[in-house]
């Protein structure tokens, strides 16, 4: 008599685990995202999504493509390191609008930089941010008491903020 | 060749498994930008840092940062005891107000920028039970938020308290290093607009980045090296008070 006498039941078990066995590779293909693994234990395309979102600076090399006598201004000056944006705030919708790009659905419309342009700071707030003495700041770095130095009147009263220096033709 | 019931069993399930990995592959999507040819960290230079805040109103505006939450901040310390390990540490919510007035009185005082280190061994990425929070192939530790449950291991993974769950989406949320703004080839928003240059972006694969040249003339520390995260901030004069 053959040892294989009941294998029988021994094959429609084997059966049910290899049908089982696909169905779980089936459902596992469809749940999981197509790019999951694709460089970690991570979906892929996550990367992309998160690295396609709009920028809201615009960066000052930018910037300096339309305005380059500002940046002429600010090279010669104390500021040449401060990036326009630092003071006057993100401005990628206004070079979208130059450029004649709508920031929502990227689609052409009419160039108008006008409609989205940057206010003009308040420089009695704006340069007391940095400039306001306190012990804290950096020895060398420059401050003012705004109390004491000349108060009331807006700094560019006396300095050309894109230049502010008190010498070499930087003040107004 | 006659594969047999049992090793067809075997057999089954290796095939699938060696599937996956052709299937896999290394593609690069974006045509400008490739991925593998970045390492990015950041280099901040406690000497030059004012406490502006500029960083931190940047990032909020660029990132739709919520009201409360920060992606960076910047800390402000005052070595007052005499033994210099017990610093008064302050950290202002720089969105609405300044830094308060310091007055002089001989003892140290010195501004921290602190932002997600994006560490190259990073223990927030290792505690996801989904895989949603990963270090992408450029060295970013990011928040795959489609994905994210919102169990927050991660936010108390962090040895530097970088995360948090976003308010409204219930889901992590943190430090991207602008990805968005690095792909395109520009600088992150806080680097961007850092009047003193306090913070700057730093490619570690590129040779030609200055970051190379400062390393080499300068002492630079991360935060917490005792943790052993693989940090990629560094800081150049970084006081020992520093947490």
């Amino acid at each position: 008599m053959s040892v294989f006498k009941d294998a029988g039941h021994l094959f429609r078990f084997a059966g049910l685990f290899v049908l089982a066995f696909l169905i779980f590779l089936v459902v596992r293909h469809l749940i999981v995202p197509k790019s999951f693994g694709e460089y970690g234990h991570y979906r892929g395309a996550a990367i992309g999504e998160i690295a396609a979102r709009p920028v809201k600076f615009a960066g000052h090399e930018t910037c300096e493509t339309c305005h380059s006598d500002v940046a002429d201004r600010k090279k010669i000056g104390k500021h040449a390191h401060v990036n326009c944006e630092a003071c006057h705030g993100a401005l990628a919708g206004h070079v979208n609008h130059m450029m004649g790009t709508d920031s929502q659905s990227s689609t052409q419309v009419a160039a108008d930089p006008s409609l989205e342009k940057p206010v003009l700071p308040d420089t009695a707030v704006l340069c007391a941010r940095c400039h306001t003495a306190s012990a804290a700041e950096p020895k060398g770095f420059p401050q003012v008491d705004p109390a004491n130095h000349y108060p009331g009147s807006p700094c560019k009263t006396c300095h050309q903020p894109h230049s502010p220096g008190m010498d070499a033709g930087g003040a107004k | 060749m006659k594969i047999s019931r049992r090793q067809m069993l075997i057999l089954l399930p290796a095939a699938a498994v060696a599937w996956e990995s052709v299937m896999a592959g290394t593609p690069e999507d974006a045509p400008n930008y490739k991925m593998t040819d970045h390492w990015w960290g950041m280099l901040i230079d406690i000497s030059k840092c004012i406490g502006c805040g500029n960083c931190m109103r940047a990032c909020q505006t660029e990132n739709d940062v919520p009201d409360g939450f920060f992606r960076t901040w910047v800390e402000r310390y005052h070595v007052s005891d005499e033994d210099m390990t017990e610093p008064e540490v302050i950290a202002p919510d720089l969105c609405k107000e300044n830094f308060p007035f310091a007055k002089e009185d001989g003892r140290k005082y010195f501004f921290v920028p602190k932002l997600c280190n994006h560490c190259a061994d990073s223990p927030c990425t290792q505690v996801c039970p989904v895989g949603a929070t990963f270090i992408s192939p450029d060295g970013v530790v990011l928040v795959d938020q489609t994905y994210c449950l919102g169990c927050a291991y991660c936010v108390q993974a962090c040895p530097y308290g970088c995360r948090y769950i976003h308010p409204e989406k219930k889901v992590a949320d943190k430090c991207t290093l602008c990805k968005h703004r690095l792909a395109k080839g520009l600088t992150t928003a806080c680097c961007e607009v850092c009047p003193t240059g306090a913070r700057q972006l730093a490619d570690l694969k590129d040779l030609n980045d200055p970051i190379h040249v400062f390393l080499k003339t300068h002492s630079v520390q991360v935060l917490k090296p005792q943790m052993a995260t693989g940090a990629k901030v560094f800081y150049n004069d970084l006081d020992g008070s520093v947490r």
